[in-house]
């Protein structure tokens, strides 16, 4: 089907990827597999015509393949469902199917209205999307959003599909629902290249694997040949030290309130929220994607007024503090959407980073900003998280998907917040990475920071957690104490329509 | 966020244009009887027409996310054009091939360093209107040229009993929204303003785009500045000064946004236009003191901005998607 010959890309005279070569037999399922920043997407953008190799050659059903742009990748038939969305709130979902390829009135410059329509219920049929194709784009919630992108790959008939961690936004369920598409999509003959930090997935999905790790190919071969360790000392290029999430070793977190939320309500969002936050005590919120989790944190942490309710930090109402007041007092909240809020991704990776603690690091009158010093406080945070050395002067944007989220975190961390909000943090981060960030957020507790931690991960949760809230439909359904962890009992809980206590 | 309050701020803003309209009539109206009389408000709706038609090119380049400064000078530099080659013989028709052609060209121009250097729009139509104000100025030698009364014959004229400017501002508009609403490229425009670096993954042309959107702002200002000329019959230094403004108020004012991809050609544009006009020509019927125009134009002008600020904001928080329904 797709075979690569020795190819290569360089960003500024830096190898990203190559010299690579394989390919991918017809109706495969591929696995692709890497640390951040691996090349995994890097390569994939040559594939779907984003990017042009610096040397080297590709080749497609038997023929030349060198594709000049994305249009071109997609008459060949292959679709590229990127890491992050691609959509247009501005357009109606029929428009976003077929931006690039609009059905017309005979020969005319003119779209065919009716045509659309029809051409766009078939594909959202396809995907199990019961919405009308002429809803505008921006009322969808972020997992049609993936479905209408998965819609929109299916439009020019590709022969072969790439997934780009698709599921680092959806929940389990939605993540299963996307399985089921897959299987359907390799029953009709289609090739897949599926991209995944999560490893299990990979195994049980993939015929053949390929693992990348500095651009290179560091191993390959079929799926049932793989175990997850050996895939991860593959990836990582050592023996690993830890797989998967380890539990946090039961413990009493005695520490006094940190946070109190009483009453708390937003009409349309949440309603009557209370739960108590101790120094270092882990929270967890479980929920479906859109159960209101990430607009409670927002409201925690300022960035939505509550209609009604009380928040405490600390003892002291936090009534009215702006966002910059409550991060003065300590507060700090990663949010889930890296691109759009949490980083200025023409920025360097240096500024990004310094952008919450600065006032921490301002001097004297003249509010110097002492550059030695950010830079020492900068050091140990960038180990904790992993963040090569030598990403600093760099623009964010041209980190991987992954590192961008650690330099999200590493910011937040300089501040040394006593009260966190862990929105999805390890969203789109390796393994490897992920185990030092669970550890981190254990060290943070450990040495009394508050920590919510909102996660769509269970085991995540499950693992890290001394208590879990399950938020259902804005609403508190269950409050659950580490011995009552239970999967079966949390989703019960989180599933809208049912209600258990 | 449903509130009532809320819910009618959001209204009011959206309807910003509207009610500004009638607060704008009615205060003219009230202040002078002789605003609102059939022969002005026709005056109002012909001196108006070459504002919509350039206020239309400008709201290609706002859906983009740009901004096209360049508008006025581009008018300027048709016009002179014309007014040298009309003792040549050079009537209305091939004036206004002459001022299409300057405008398509300069077009051209702003949207290849702006598609392809990547330089700022605002940046390269700055630039573009000093020079095209200069060389207007150098080919005029800053003085005035009267034309022909072919050309004010133009402007006067009508096509069965509708006048020709305002049946050419009607024709554009028209043309404009159906290639806004009904074409891949005015969609792709749309798609471009929104999220340039996406549209390009998705497999727009996004440089295409753009260059077009450019040469169509030209096209137009070249149409709008013919218009003008038929209607002034003469080329001063001063010709098409301060259109860039009124175009983008009138655009802004009609529901374009200025970070792009947002806007509508009809009603806004035309309301925008109309509305500008009318405010200018209501002072000069009260007899005010011409140094207060700029100040109440500006004012107007503020007003968009402040209105698109506040419906930009307002409309991303009444977006949030909505979680549970109250009981
Ligand atoms: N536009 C760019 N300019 C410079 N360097 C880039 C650019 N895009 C990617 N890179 C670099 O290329 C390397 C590979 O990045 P890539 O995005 O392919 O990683 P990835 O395997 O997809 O990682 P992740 O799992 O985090 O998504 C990284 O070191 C990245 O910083
Ligand atoms: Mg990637």
């Amino acid at each position: 089907m797709i075979e690569f010959q020795g190819i290569e890309k360089r960003f500024a005279g830096v190898r990203a990827v190559g010299p690579v070569s394989f390919d991918l037999p017809p109706g495969a399922t591929l696995g692709l597999v890497g640390e951040n920043g691996a090349g995994k997407s890097t390569l994939m953008n040559l594939l779907g015509g984003n990017l042009q190799p610096d040397a080297g050659s590709m080749r497609l059903a038997e023929r030349p393949y060198a594709p000049h742009g994305p249009a071109e990748a997609m008459r060949c038939g292959i679709a590229f469902i990127h890491q992050e969305l691609n959509l247009f709130g501005n357009l109606t979902i029929a428009e976003n199917l077929f931006l690039t390829r609009f059905p017309r009135w005979w020969r005319s410059p003119f779209i065919y209205r009716t045509g659309l329509r029809a051409e766009a219920g078939k594909l959202l049929a396809q995907v199990g999307l019961e919405l009308d194709p002429h809803t505008p784009m921006d009322r969808l919630a972020v997992g049609e959003c993936q479905l209408v992108e998965i819609a929109k790959a299916l439009a020019g008939d590709p022969r072969l599909i790439i997934f780009d961690e698709p599921t680092s936004s959806l929940s389990t369920r939605e993540a299963e629902r996307l399985f089921a598409l897959m299987a359907g999509f390799r029953r009709q003959g289609r090739s897949l290249i599926y991209i995944s930090h999560a490893l299990g997935d990979v195994l049980r999905l993939c015929d053949d694997l390929v693992i990348l790790r500095d651009g290179l190919v560091a191993g390959r071969g079929p799926a049932r040949d793989f175990t997850i360790p050996r895939l991860i000392s593959l990836m990582a290029g050592r023996v690993p030290e830890a797989t998967a999430p380890a539990p946090t070793p039961p413990r009493e977190p005695a520490g006094a309130v940190a946070l109190a939320v009483r009453g708390v309500s937003r009409p349309g969002v949440v309603r009557d929220i209370s739960f108590e936050l101790r120094r270092g005590e882990i929270l967890g919120i479980a929920g479906m994607m859109g159960a209101g989790r990430s607009e409670l944190a927002r409201i925690l942490f300022g960035l939505d007024a509550p209609a009604a309710g009380e928040l405490r930090l600390h003892g002291r109402p936090l009534q009215g503090a702006t966002v910059r007041e409550r991060v003065r007092r300590g507060m700090a909240f990663v949010t889930e959407d890296r691109r759009g809020e949490g980083l200025c991704l023409e920025a360097s990776v240096a500024d990004n980073l310094a952008l919450a603690a600065l006032p921490a690091f301002a001097r004297g009158r003249a509010r110097r900003i002492d550059r030695p010093g950010l830079q020492a406080a900068l050091t140990p945070v960038k180990a904790a998280v992993r963040l090569t050395a030598d990403a600093d002067g760099r623009a964010v944007k041209t980190l991987s998907g992954g590192n961008q989220q650690k330099v999200v975190l590493a910011k937040w961390l300089l501040t040394k917040p006593g009260v966190i909000i862990l929105d999805e943090p390890t969203r789109g981060i390796d393994v490897g990475a992920k185990c030092e960030i669970h550890e981190l957020i254990r060290a943070l507790a450990a040495a009394g920071t508050a920590v919510l931690l909102i996660s769509s991960e269970l085991e995540e949760l499950t693992a890290l957690c001394d208590r879990l809230l399950v938020l259902n439909r804005g609403e508190i359904t269950a409050t659950l104490a580490r011995a009552e962890f239970d999967q079966a009992r949390i989703l019960a809980a989180a599933l809208p329509g049912e209600r258990s206590a | 966020m449903n509130r009532p309050g809320a819910r009618l701020l959001r209204g009011a803003l959206n309807q910003a244009s509207l009610i500004l309209f009638a607060l704008v009539f009615a205060g003219f109206g009230s202040l002078s009887a002789k605003f609102l009389s059939p022969a002005n408000l026709l005056n109002i709706l012909l001196q108006s027409a070459p504002t919509v038609i350039v206020a239309v090119g400008m709201t290609f380049v706002l859906l983009t996310g740009g901004v096209d400064l360049s508008v006025g000078a581009v008018m300027f530099v048709g016009a002179a054009l014309a007014g040298k080659a009309a003792p040549g013989g050079a009537g209305p028709a091939a004036a206004v091939g002459l001022m299409l052609a300057a405008g398509a060209l300069l077009g051209l121009g702003n949207g290849f360093l702006v598609a392809r250097l990547k330089v700022i729009p605002f940046v390269v139509t700055l630039a573009v209107m000093s020079i095209g104000r200069g060389f207007g100025l150098w080919l005029t030698e800053t003085r005035a040229l009267n034309l022909s009364n072919e050309f004010l014959q133009v402007g006067a004229a009508r096509v069965l009993g509708v006048p020709v400017p305002v049946l050419l501002a009607g024709a554009v508009l028209v043309a404009a929204t159906v290639v806004l609403g009904a074409t891949p490229f005015g969609r792709q425009l749309y798609a471009v303003g929104q999220n340039a670096a996406a549209a390009r993954r998705a497999g727009v042309n996004t440089r295409r785009i753009l260059l077009i959107a450019y040469v169509l702002s030209g096209v137009c200002a070249g149409l709008g500045g013919f218009l003008s000329l038929a209607q002034l019959g003469a080329v001063s230094s001063k010709f098409g000064e301060n259109y860039e403004f009124k175009a983008i108020a009138a655009a802004v004012l009609g529901g374009a946004s200025l970070q792009g991809g947002r806007g509508r050609i009809f009603p806004g544009a035309l309301l925008g236009a109309t509305l500008i006009q009318a405010v200018e020509n209501g002072l000069v019927i009260l007899n005010a003191d011409p140094y207060l125009y700029p100040l109440v134009t500006s004012a107007v002008i503020f007003l968009a901005v402040l209105v698109d600020a506040t419906r930009t904001s307002l409309l991303a928080e009444s977006h949030r998607r909505q979680i549970r329904v109250e009981p």
